[in-house]
């Protein structure tokens, strides 16, 4: 017992580090899996509150570019409330679809494999786990982690992102995923070979996904090939957005999403 | 108050912390280069150390690196292993030297410290990159950004270094 003991001190340092080694590996083994690293994130509260100091200070530099986008947006939405009368025959906001909470990013990165954005709204304005977030010029990611007045979001620039979509205009729909050597390009895979692909056609959000609506932009097709067994396309997209570089978003809240769950969930359990 | 070494340690702490969370973490040179400066931390850490204390204050700072860059327990990681292995690169890198109890950075030739800057960051970026992705079919990416990032950051470290000398600790 003696030796033990003496053993155990003569190599408490190399004890310690494999422990905390243990420890960081378990830590980050999990954080791979979705929806597994809630208990460190940046959506927290002192985290999330210096990342909101300090782009309330660097959001000042690029407010003239941000108007002018703003701008352009009130102009398309003034543009839809025109022609509204013509798609919605009544103004009763319980009879819609989806519901849109704007917000600002505190935090942008885009240069890891594993992407996350901090947004500054939370469970305080309804933002809740697997919300779609879009920009005006198309499709950002997935809500991840909530706090009381921060959220994360999980870029599509993440390996484990995985989301449904579909070459505009047609029914063929693929998994968007992302390799992780490019910002501004994603891959569209799964499309079958007997389908016309082009060069330039354009990629929205398919109707398969309960998080985002139809018809979201994506990008636009750069080249496209035959994967090994010849019967499925790789296709490149060329991001609409420019991840690099984006402010303001809106999270898309689907007021369908929990009724179409359950019935997933009750065919399930029937069978 | 200045000359106090524990003070100083604590500075140097939150300052490489938010140097790295709010300005390099965001650099995105090149479009994907972010220097990881806190090994700066390794650096500078008073060379007769109690080994233990130093590991724990190492991971800590790991970790809150990691909970402001969402990448949990990589950067906790890395640099648990570089407290860890730091006694073995000074032996290396300054020889016989190093086991004399009178030993400082005053009596060590600039070519010896900056080896020793050098292979800190290495492994650092080694491990860092490699846990980063995590897969073996993107060796290429991985092996640039470990060329790349690492030649950035020991430039960097370099000019900070000289700039915030370390002969006054």
């Amino acid at each position: 017992m003696q030796r033990i003991i003496n053993f155990i001190l003569n190599y408490r340092n190399a004890f310690l580090y494999v422990f905390l080694l243990l420890i960081s590996l378990v830590l980050t083994v999990r954080s791979h899996s979705f929806h597994q690293s809630k208990f460190f994130n940046s959506s927290k509260w002192l985290t999330g509150s210096l990342y909101q100091t300090s782009s309330n200070i660097t959001s000042y530099f690029d407010l003239r570019e941000e108007n002018d986008r703003l701008a352009k947006e009130n102009e398309r939405l003034r543009f839809q409330l025109l022609n509204a009368d013509a798609n919605l025959n009544s103004s009763d906001t319980l009879n819609v679809n989806f519901e849109v909470v704007n917000a600002r990013i505190t935090k942008n990165s885009y240069a890891s494999p594993r992407n996350y954005l901090t947004i500054d709204k939370g469970e305080k304005a309804g933002i809740k786990q697997d919300m779609g977030v879009i920009t005006t010029k198309g499709i950002l990611g997935i809500v991840e982690n909530t706090s009381t007045n921060f959220a994360t979001v999980q870029s599509i620039l993440n390996m484990k992102s995985n989301i449904n979509a579909k070459i505009k205009n047609t029914n063929y729909f693929g998994s968007l995923i992302w390799d992780a050597k490019k910002y501004d390009i994603v891959q569209l895979t799964d499309i079958p070979r007997l389908v016309p692909v082009t060069v330039g056609d354009t990629i929205v959000t398919g109707a398969m996904s309960s998080i985002f609506p139809e018809n979201i932009p994506i990008g636009v097709i750069k080249n496209f090939s035959l994967n090994e067994a010849q019967s499925f396309y790789n296709i490149d997209i060329n991001l609409f957005n420019d991840m690099a570089n984006i402010k303001n978003i809106y999270i898309i809240k689907n007021k369908n999403r929990e009724e179409i769950i359950n019935l997933e969930e009750r065919i399930l359990n029937a069978q | 108050m200045l000359n106090n070494p524990v003070v100083i340690n604590i500075a140097r702490f939150v300052l490489l912390v938010l140097a790295q969370v709010l300005i390099f973490n965001h650099l995105n040179f090149f479009g994907y280069i972010n220097p990881l400066v806190y090994v700066l931390f390794f650096y500078w850490y008073p060379i007769r150390e109690n080994r233990a204390i130093f590991i724990i204050v190492s991971f800590t700072l790991g970790l809150t690196i990691d909970i402001f860059s969402d990448t949990l327990a990589l950067h906790a990681l890395v640099s648990a292993t570089l407290a860890y292995i730091r006694p073995i690169l000074m032996r290396f890198c300054f020889g016989a030297n190093f086991d004399f109890q009178g030993f400082t950075f005053k009596n060590s030739t600039r070519l010896q410290r900056i080896t020793f800057l050098f292979l800190l960051i290495f492994i650092q970026h080694l491990i860092f990159f490699s846990l980063e992705t995590l897969s073996f079919s993107h060796i290429l990416l991985i092996l640039q950004k470990i060329l790349f990032t690492s030649l950035a950051t020991f430039i960097l470290c370099v000019l900070l270094s000289s700039l915030f000398a370390i002969e006054n600790v």
